[in-house]
C-alpha cells in the first residue's frame, strides 16, 4: 500500500541559499514521523511547502500514491493536510465552537445563516473524540494554553484532516498537559491520522514517535524507526558532530554570599526566603504558573512588591523599575525573546548595547565605533550567526536571536543574572553553547538564577535547585539530593522538611 | 542606522516626478527670454517652502512621537493656541521676546500635559491629543473671543516674514529644527530609546529604557515643535487667529506617513518627513499654478498621498 504523504526531492531556494535540497520525507497513516534539526535546517521551510503556504522549486508531493497539487493552503487543506504551529491561529473573542468551524461554519439548510445548535453539536462530538471536555460556548480568551492547543487540534479534524504536523506543541505545556497531549496524539494515530512531529525535545521523540526524519543544513541525513535511535546518535545527526556530554557541568567553586531575600511578598508571591552565592548557579523548579517568572520581575523590578528585604552584594536594594534595577547589578533574560527581549526591526548592534548605552557613549553622544566594536567582541565570542552586525535580527535564526539577548546581559556586566527558559525552542547545539556560557559567567563570580521547565536541564545545570508552588518555595535541593521524582513532589506541594532551608 | 539604507528611493522618486511634471507643465519654451517657468523659480520656490515650513516644523515634532508608536493629533489646535497667546501679549505690550518666548512655552506645556497623562494614566495617545486637541482650540476661541488679533509691531513680524541671506526665516527653522532632532534620534541614548519604544515597548522597558521618561520628552518635543510654529505662523500672516492651524493636524501625520514614518512605530527619519511635507506642498503650490480649483485640488492631494504611499512601499524591499 502506498504511504499516506509522500515528498520527494524537494528544493527550495531563496536568494543567496538553498533552503532545501533532494529532501524527502514520507508518512504513514497512523504513525507519529518526527520531524528533527536544528534551527536553520530547513524543518520549517518543509512544513511550508507541505501547507502550501511556500511554493517549492522542484520535487514531487503524492498522497495515497498519487501526485498532488498543494501550491496553496487551500490545496493542502483540500488533501486533508493541517498545520498547528506554535502560535495558535485562533480568535479570542470567538466562542470554542466558532473557532473550530471558522471559515467552514454549519448553515440551517439552504439560508445563509449559521446553525449553532448543529455547530456546538459537532464541536462536542470533535472534543470528545479527542477525549477532552471544553465547553464549546466558552470564549477562546478565558481558555488555558494546553485547552487553546486542544481546540485547534478540533478545528483540524473537523476538517478531515488526515496529515497533521505539529511545532513544538509541547513548549508551553505543563508535565501534566504535555501526558495529556500525547494521550490526544495516541487517538489521533487511532483514528489513523498521520502525524508530523517536530520537538527539540529528544525525550518526547522517544515517548510519543514511531519514526524519526533528520535534516541538516537543508539536506536529508538519516531516517529510522525511533526504536533503532538513541539520544546520541540523534544528536550525532543533527549537529553533525559528537556532543561530549549534554551539560557540561563544572564543580561549584562558591564564594561569599550575593543576594539575600527575605519574607519577600509581591501579588502571587507568599514570603519567599532564599540566598545565592557569587559563582552559584540555582535552578528554580515549579510548574508553569507557580511564580517563578514572578519572582524575577519582581527582583528585577518590572513588578511592585508589597513587603520584604533584599540585598545584594550586601546592600539593601529596591528596585522600581528595571533601569533601577539594571544599574544595581542584576539582568533578566526574559523568556519569549521574541515578544520581551528583541526590538525585531533594529540591528544586532543595536539590540546587543541598548541596555548599556553610557557604555558606548562619549558624553552625551554615541560614539559609532565603540558600539561597533562592542558589537563585533560579543558576535565573534558568541559565534552568533549573522551576516555582519547590522542585520536585522528578525531576519536571525532563534539560536543566534537566543545569543543576541545573552550578548545584551553579558555587556551589562551583572553581578546577578537570571534566566528565565533560556534554551526554549533552541536546538541541542546552541543549548550546549549556553550552558558552557552559564558556566563561564559563575566562574567569574557571577550568581545565576536558571528558571527552566526541561527538568532534566535544570537539574544538569545547577547546584541547587529552589522549587516552587503557587507563590511559595516549597524546598531547597542540594544537586545530589535534586532527584526529577523530589523536584516534581515539591512542585506539586509536598513541602519537604529535609533540606529545607531559608 | 545608516541614512542610506532607511531612506527609501521611493519617496525621491516621487518628488523629482512632482518637480519634473510641474516644471513641464508650467514652462514656455522659446519666446523673448528662452526657458520660462511659472514654478521652478526661485521667487516661487521660497514663497512655497515658506508656505509648508510650519508643517514640516509639527512634522519633525509628530515623527518622533509616531516613532514611538503613538500619535499627537492636538498640533493644529496648540499652533493655534500658541498664536493668540503670543498675539495678546505683544498687544499687552510685555516685548516681543516675551511673548515670543510664552508662545513657545505654550506649546511645550501642552506636549508635557499630553505625554504626562499618556504615561501616568495610561490612555491611549490617539484619544489624549484628541481631548486636548479640542482643550486647546477651546482655549485659543476662550481668548480671543474669536476675535482676530491684528496691529502687531513690525519688529515681531519680522520673524516670519524677514530673511537671512536671503533665505526666508521659517525655512531656517525648518532646517535647523530638522538637522538638530535627526542629531538626537540618531546620535543620542534618548533617540535610541525613541525607536526601541516604538520597536517594542515592553522588550525596551525590561532593557531597562526609562519608556516613561521618553515618552513625555517626547509629546514636549511635539508640543515645542508645535509652539515654535505658531509663533511663525502668526508673525508670517501678521495676526493672531483662534482658527490657526485648523486641521492641520491631518496634514502633518500624512507628511510624516508619505516620508515613510511607520505608523506601527520603530521606523522612520526626519529626512523622510522634510521630503514627505514637500513633496504635499510643492503639489498644493501646482495645482494653484495649473489654475486647478480648490475642490479638484483636494481631491488631487488625497490620490497623491495615497499614490506616493504605495510607490514607497513597493520601492521598499521587504
Amino acid at each position: 500500500m502506498a504511504p499516506l504523504l509522500q515528498m520527494s526531492g524537494i528544493r527550495k531556494e531563496y536568494p543567496g541559499v538553498v533552503a532545501l535540497q533532494d529532501v524527502g520525507f514520507e508518512l504513514r497513516s497512523g504513525e507519529v514521523h518526527c520531524l528533527l534539526g536544528e534551527n536553520g535546517a530547513g524543518k520549517s521551510t518543509l512544513m511550508k511547502i507541505l501547507s502550501g503556504a511556500i511554493r517549492r522549486d522542484a520535487g514531487r508531493i503524492m498522497i495515497d500514491g498519487v501526485d498532488a497539487v498543494v501550491d496553496t493552503p487551500a490545496d493542502a487543506q483540500r488533501h486533508g493536510i493541517g498545520m498547528i504551529y506554535q502560535d495558535f491561529k485562533l480568535v479570542p473573542e470567538l466562542s470554542v465552537a466558532e473557532n473550530i468551524f471558522l471559515g467552514n461554519e454549519p448553515t440551517q439548510g439552504r439560508l445563509p445563516l449559521i446553525d449553532y445548535s448543529l455547530m456546538h453539536e459537532r464541536s462536542r462530538e470533535v472534543i470528545a473524540m479527542l477525549g477532552e471536555s471544553i465547553p464549546t460556548a466558552a470564549q477562546v480568551r478565558g481558555l488555558s494554553i494546553a485547552q487553546r492547543q486542544i481546540v485547534e487540534i478540533a478545528k483540524a479534524l473537523s476538517k478531515k484532516v488526515r496529515v497533521l504536523a505539529m511545532d513544538e506543541p509541547t513548549a508551553p505545556l505543563t508535565e501534566h498537559e504535555m501526558k495529556n497531549l500525547f494521550k490526544v496524539i495516541r487517538r489521533l494515530k487511532e483514528e489513523g491520522v498521520g502525524i508530523i512531529y517536530i520537538s527539540h525535545r529528544l525525550e518526547e521523540i522517544f515517548e510519543i514517535g514511531d519514526r524519526i526524519t533528520v535534516l541538516r543544513d537543508g539536506t536529508f541525513v538519516h531516517s529510522c524507526l525511533v526504536a533503532e535511535a538513541d539520544k546520541r546518535s540523534l544528536v550525532r545527526w543533527m549537529v553533525g558532530r559528537e556532543l561530549e556530554q549534554e551539560y557540561p557541568k563544572i564543580p561549584l567553586d562558591r564564594g561569599g554570599e550575593l543576594l539575600r531575600i527575605e519574607h519577600l511578598n509581591a501579588g502571587m508571591l507568599k514570603d519567599i526566603n532564599l540566598t545565592l552565592y557569587q559563582g552559584e548557579i540555582l535552578g528554580l523548579a515549579g510548574l508553569v504558573g507557580a511564580g517563578r517568572t514572578e519572582l524575577a520581575r519582581v527582583l528585577f523590578g518590572a513588578d511592585p512588591r508589597e513587603s520584604g528585604r533584599v540585598t545584594l552584594g550586601g546592600k539593601e536594594i529596591a528596585p522600581r523599575s528595571p533601569r533601577e534595577a539594571i544599574d544595581a547589578g542584576i539582568g533578566l533574560l526574559t523568556e519569549d525573546r521574541n515578544a520581551y527581549g528583541l526590538i525585531m526591526q533594529m540591528s544586532v548592534r543595536e539590540n546587543i548595547t541598548l541596555s548599556n548605552l553610557k557604555e558606548v557613549a562619549s558624553g552625551p553622544f554615541l560614539s559609532r565605533s565603540a558600539e561597533s566594536a562592542v558589537a563585533e567582541r560579543f558576535t565573534s565570542e558568541l559565534r552568533i550567526k549573522t551576516p555582519g552586525i547590522e542585520q536585522q535580527v528578525e531576519h536571525l535564526s532563534g539560536g543566534n536571536r537566543q545569543k543576541v539577548v545573552l550578548a545584551r546581559w553579558l555587556f551589562t556586566k551583572s553581578s546577578l543574572l537570571i534566566f528565565d527558559e533560556p534554551t526554549a525552542g533552541i536546538d541541542v547545539g546552541v543549548k550546549f553553547e549556553i550552558y558552557q556560557l552559564i558556566n563561564r559567567l559563575a566562574q567569574e563570580g557571577v550568581g545565576v538564577i536558571v528558571i527552566s521547565s526541561d527538568l532534566p536541564e535544570l537539574l544538569g545545570v545547577s547546584d541547587r535547585v529552589a522549587v516552587m508552588c503557587e507563590g511559595r518555595l516549597t524546598g531547597i535541593l542540594s544537586r545530589q539530593e535534586a532527584t526529577q521524582e523530589r523536584v516534581m513532589l515539591l512542585a506539586s506541594g509536598e513541602t519537604a522538611l529535609e533540606g529545607f532551608r531559608g | 542606522m545608516p541614512v542610506l539604507k532607511t531612506m527609501r528611493f521611493g519617496i525621491w522618486l516621487a518628488l523629482l516626478l512632482e518637480v519634473l511634471l510641474l516644471t513641464i507643465l508650467t514652462s514656455s519654451f522659446g519666446g523673448s527670454s528662452g526657458f520660462e517657468s511659472t514654478f521652478l523659480n526661485w521667487s516661487n520656490l521660497s514663497q512655497v517652502i515658506r508656505a509648508l515650513s510650519f508643517i514640516a516644523i509639527m512634522g519633525v515634532g509628530q515623527a518622533v512621537v509616531i516613532i514611538t508608536g503613538g500619535i499627537d493629533l492636538s498640533v493644529g489646535s496648540v499652533l493655534g493656541l500658541s498664536g493668540v497667546v503670543t498675539a495678546v501679549l505683544l498687544n499687552a505690550n510685555v516685548g516681543t521676546p516675551a511673548a515670543v518666548l510664552a508662545g513657545v512655552v505654550v506649546g511645550l506645556f501642552g506636549g508635557i500635559l499630553n505625554g504626562l497623562v499618556i504615561t501616568r494614566a495610561k490612555l491611549p495617545p490617539f484619544i489624549v491629543t484628541l481631548g486636548m486637541m479640542s482643550i486647546a482650540r477651546g482655549l485659543a476661541f476662550a481668548i480671543t473671543g474669536g476675535e482676530t488679533i491684528r496691529s502687531l509691531p513690525p519688529g515681531f513680524l519680522l520673524i516670519g516674514q524677514g530673511e537671512i541671506l536671503g533665505l526666508p526665516i521659517p525655512i531656517l527653522a525648518m532646517a535647523l529644527l530638522a538637522a538638530t532632532v535627526g542629531f538626537l534620534l540618531r546620535s543620542t541614548p534618548w533617540g535610541r530609546y525613541t525607536y526601541a519604544i516604538g520597536g517594542n515597548e515592553e522588550a525596551a522597558l525590561l532593557s531597562g529604557v526609562s519608556v516613561h521618561r521618553v515618552k513625555i520628552a517626547v509629546y514636549a518635543l511635539c508640543g515645542l515643535a508645535a509652539g515654535i510654529a505658531g509663533v511663525l505662523f502668526t508673525s508670517r500672516f501678521g495676526v493672531g487667529q483662534s482658527t490657526a492651524g485648523l486641521g492641520y493636524e491631518l496634514d502633518v501625520v500624512a507628511a510624516a506617513v508619505i516620508g515613510g514614518v511607520s505608523l506601527t512605530g520603530g521606523r522612520g527619519t526626519i529626512l523622510g518627513v522634510i521630503i514627505g511635507s514637500l513633496l504635499m506642498g510643492i503639489l498644493r503650490n501646482g495645482l494653484v499654478l495649473l489654475d486647478v480649483s480648490a475642490y479638484w485640488q483636494q481631491v488631487a492631494i488625497g490620490l497623491v498621498i495615497v499614490l506616493a504611499v504605495i510607490l514607497d512601499r513597493r520601492t521598499t524591499s521587504s
